[in-house]
């Protein structure tokens, strides 16, 4: 680099932080990290001081506003209410049809390939095929009416279930292929190994398997808990926006788009970023108590 | 144990093995029970959509009256869809490049150097796709508009290269962490510099990942609803955001033009999907993407 006598002082300590492992090739760095710095961290910070100024009031008026209200407040149990319970089903359910798909078998490809498909449906599409399916005189209630398990066309769209299947139909797959990668990435000899021991199946998956996964179904949980948290086409085209549906990201995008208030739809903004990283830690909490080694496999 | 789906192995029948079989049997149907009756859903809520599309009118009956591709024809004049798809495909294509201009040298860095405040870096590469879309949306789209570049296109792109950065790098951390270093120091050694080295040994041995990288992005930025929707302005609308718009507004427009464009918007996705997993194995993939929070 430097050679020269008068940049004596300076190499050196070009020198002392190349053993600290920083040098030029971190410049590589800079530009990625101003990028986040700009467009994401500047401005959260900025939604956040915005949130302390209302457009009347004192610095924390919009927090009370929001909690004082209750239509408003209750906004933050009816996102819960949908995602906490859509969440748990998709995981709960990739498990044991992840556990049964680990091996090969003929068509895994295809299973694996049919199952991407709805991820890249999208919410908007599926939202307008619930509606033709489920919807009063959509084939699903057609095949109710006419097998005789229903007398009349059973309620599924513009409330709460038709947003919970919404959830259900993009998250699913997701959940699986997450659950099926860690799975695999779990070493079978040592279930072979339980198996000589004279472990039955039974054992083998709730002593052997389940706390190995445990780890990632944590992190399938959180990831699957984002996605159903920030829930926002579906909530307002197949479920009830005014009442029961009523979500969270719904009420900041009406506090912003709708009457103008940046300052509250930020602090709502601020509110829902809150409530999601703390289901979040509390999660994670509870994953640092597993083992989270290597599990010997693929992965 | 293996598959139930197998022939069953030549083995003289005992007691503990056809006591497994008693055991496995109905776990094994409810298990495949519950995949079909998804799947029977998803095809039902794929193809009611698709139907409808094609049907002339359809009330109250199992099926539409009779057939006919008029609705695509008003999809395209009513919605404007031929502007609507050139934007979504500017968009992506800037999204794409830009990102990976920006991600790539990043993830190297990364994958390669450790330095102090590295776990910092990488949580702040991280918290952009843990955060849903709308939290730092609203209060991004905020700054965007203050600054003027919200409402037309450069705010779409700026707002999807937020999540799409961090994914990049996140993607392309495992691909480069599996090329061998020394093969970097013998170019080094050989003469060449960082941009040589670059340009001339790693580009190219990086490739798939880039590949990779690149199709899952435009896969989520042709799909990204919540960055666009607060970004857009009237002449920079993506297709989702357009068929959001058609749909929320369906009184006024014919059901069967609003399936109609969900087709073409579906069609287009499934043509990337195609593409994509020409080159990328999806639970491979996930797999890749696990890892890298636990560096």
């Amino acid at each position: 680099m430097s050679g020269a006598g008068p940049d004596r002082p300076l190499a050196h300590w070009r020198h002392r932080l190349a053993e600290r492992g920083v040098d030029r090739q971190l410049w590589l760095l800079v530009p990625a990290l101003v990028f986040v710095v700009a467009l994401f961290v500047y401005p959260f910070c900025y939604g956040l001081t915005l949130s302390f100024q209302p457009t009347n009031g004192g610095p924390f008026s919009d927090y009370a506003r929001f909690f004082s209200d209750a239509y408003e407040r209750g906004t933050i149990w009816i996102t819960l209410r949908i995602a906490l319970p859509a969440a748990l089903l998709n995981v709960l359910a990739a498990v044991p049809i992840a556990y049964r798909m680990r091996g090969r078998f003929r068509g895994k490809r295809l299973v694996t390939t049919v199952l991407v498909v709805p991820i890249t449906l999208g919410t908007v599409l599926t939202a307008q095929g619930l509606l033709n399916f489920l919807g009063p005189t959509g084939w699903f209630n057609r095949i109710l009416l006419a097998t005789h398990l229903v007398d009349e066309p059973v309620r599924l769209t513009h409330n709460y279930w038709g947003v919970f299947f919404s959830l259900v139909i993009t998250g699913f797959p997701f959940a699986f292929l997450l659950v099926l990668s860690y799975l695999s990435g779990i070493d079978p000899t040592l279930e072979r190994a339980a198996a000589t021991l004279g472990a039955d199946w039974r054992r083998r998956f709730t002593q052997v398997t389940l706390p190995l996964l445990m780890p990632g179904l944590a992190t399938t949980f959180c990831l699957t808990f984002v996605l159903a948290f920030s829930v926002f086409p579906s909530a307002v085209l197949v479920g009830n926006p005014a009442g029961e549906t009523r979500v969270i990201s719904l009420a900041a995008y009406q506090a912003a788009y709708e009457r103008y208030d940046y300052p509250y739809a930020s602090a709502i903004a601020m509110i829902m970023g809150f409530v999601e990283l703390v289901i979040i830690a509390v999660v994670l909490a509870a994953r640092s108590r597993f083992y989270t080694g290597s599990t010997g496999g693929k992965g | 144990m293996a598959t139930t789906t197998e022939a069953p192995p030549i083995r003289p029948p005992d007691t503990t093995r056809r006591r497994r079989r008693i055991a496995a049997r109905p776990a094994a149907w409810i298990v495949w029970g519950v995949v079909v009756f998804f799947f029977l859903n998803l095809l039902g809520v794929v193809a009611s959509v698709l139907v409808s599309s094609f049907g002339q009118s359809w009330f109250d009956t199992w099926l539409p009256d009779g057939y006919t591709t008029s609705w695509y024809a008003r999809a395209w004049d009513e919605f404007a869809l031929l502007s609507v798809i050139v934007v979504t495909l500017e968009v992506s294509v800037l999204v794409v490049g830009l990102s990976l201009l920006i991600g790539v040298p990043a993830a190297y860095a990364l994958a390669r150097r450790s330095f102090p405040g590295k776990r910092l870096v990488f949580l702040v590469f991280l918290l952009p796709i843990l955060m849903p879309p709308i939290t730092y949306g609203i209060p991004l789209a905020t700054v965007l508009y203050k600054f003027g570049l919200a409402g037309n296109m450069s705010g779409v792109v700026l707002a999807n290269l937020v999540p799409s950065v961090p994914f990049v790098i996140l993607t392309m951390t495992p691909f480069i962490e599996q090329i061998d270093p020394r093969i970097e120091s013998a170019a080094r050694m050989c003469g060449a510099g960082l941009r040589t080295v670059f340009l001339r040994v790693l580009t190219p041995l990086l490739v798939p990942g880039i590949l990779a990288a690149a199709i899952l992005v435009l896969v989520r930025t042709v799909g990204m609803f919540e960055l666009t929707f607060l970004t857009a302005g009237p002449d920079s609308q993506t297709l989702v955001v357009a068929l959001y718009y058609s749909m929320s507004a369906s009184g006024i427009r014919a059901q069967q033009s609003v399936d109609a464009m969900a087709v073409i918007y579906t069609s287009m996705m499934l043509v990337l999907l195609v593409v994509a997993l020409r080159y990328v194995n999806p639970t491979q993939l996930v797999a890749q993407v696990k890892d890298e929070p636990e560096h």
